[in-house]
């Protein structure tokens, strides 16, 4: 459906409440283009100021309204409805999947962003700066590697996505291990064996099985799947090398 | 999982997919004419490249399986921690006792 359809309606079900809680249903008109971010922001605004959800950008750059619609982790203002659900009637929004809930559809972030840092996902420039700048060629398969995955924003899409994730909460998930392979391959950072023993460590990269529901559902086309076998690589190199 | 197990896992998994093939290959090459329980044991008594190959085998099997169960055990039960790793050692060596006692009987017989 694209052109406006009158008098065509949309059946939606929200989640409300935290951990326990229950599907609202509303019903609303379905129109033309209509994202599934517009939805929400209608329920909010036309039905029910109370529901919460949270998003800044609307065109994809921040990250921040990504939601499970109909069972699928997405961003919610890049997803239209006739994408999720064609010419149906029925949508089903709940907060992203292994994240703890704060209310509603807006979920709290802090784990997500602290395995970051238990990973070692930033830049370690060394205890002295460099004196110049450092030369890194675009063709170099370091800085390809880095290339591939260096677009994430940390909707945390690929997080809700991760069966790992759900099995085991300690798992630091794939955009995590993901901003950390980018790194490895940064010729700069002087972080090296300490990342690897960060991201080798229980619950590290090893733990992933491979599903690639996060490639799959990667709003920004990154693979992280790709991006964790690297480490794995990575991992096993240093083991031969220093036996632990 | 760390490193080193997670490397120990990967090469016994490799060893483990050469010796399951050669083990049932061996097991089909060798009964296709009615080769009876007697034939077999008068085969592998005393030898050594019997003894070496499911030695190995069995050592691999040891390392292996309770390497794999304890992933398991972590990601669909609560179970973590020291008790756990010490109950899938004592599997490890249940494993390879057992083994160990089968190939020695066999090389033996």
């Amino acid at each position: 459906m694209t052109g406006a359809a009158a008098g065509v309606m949309l059946e939606v079900e929200v989640w409300r409440g935290g951990e326990t809680g229950h599907f609202q249903p509303f019903v609303l008109a379905r129109r033309a283009h209509q994202t599934v971010l517009d939805v929400v922001t209608e329920i909010q605004r036309e039905h029910d100021a109370t529901l919460s959800y949270r998003f800044a950008c609307r065109v994809g750059m921040c990250g921040s309204c990504a939601m499970v619609v109909n069972g699928r982790p997405r961003w919610t203002c890049r997803t239209r409805v006739s994408e999720v659900i064609g010419d149906g009637h029925r949508l089903r929004l709940e907060p992203l999947r292994n994240f703890a809930i704060v209310k509603d559809l807006a979920v709290e972030m802090t784990q997500f962003f602290d395995k970051w840092r238990q990973a070692q996902g930033y830049f370690e420039p060394g205890p002295q700066p460099q004196a110049d700048f450092a030369v890194v060629r675009p063709a170099t398969p370091q800085r390809r590697a880095a290339d591939a995955g260096i677009e994430c924003i940390g909707c945390g899409v690929c997080y809700s996505a991760c069966d790992v994730v759900a099995w085991d909460e300690d798992y630091l998930g794939p955009a995590a291990l993901n901003r950390a392979w980018t790194l490895v391959n940064d010729v700069r950072d002087r972080a090296g064996e300490a990342r690897l023993a960060a991201v080798s460590a229980s619950s590290g990269c090893q733990a992933c099985h491979t599903h690639m529901s996060c490639t799959q559902f990667c709003p920004k086309a990154i693979e992280p799947t790709y991006a964790i076998a690297g480490l794995k690589r990575a991992v096993l190199r240093r083991v031969l090398r220093s036996g632990s | 999982m760390s490193a080193l197990l997670f490397l120990a896992q990967r090469a016994t998994a490799v060893v483990l997919a050469l010796a399951v093939a050669v083990h049932l290959g061996t097991i089909l090459y060798a009964v296709r004419d009615g080769l009876t329980a007697a034939d077999i044991l008068a085969r592998t008594h005393g030898n050594l490249w019997f003894l070496m190959f499911y030695g190995l085998f069995v050592v691999a099997v040891a390392i292996h399986a309770p390497i794999g169960l304890r992933n398991v055990m972590r990601e669909w039960t609560r179970w973590r921690g020291p008790m756990l790793d010490i109950a899938l050692a004592l599997l490890a060596l249940l494993l390879l006792g057992l083994g160990a006692r089968a190939v020695f009987a066999v090389f033996t017989a």
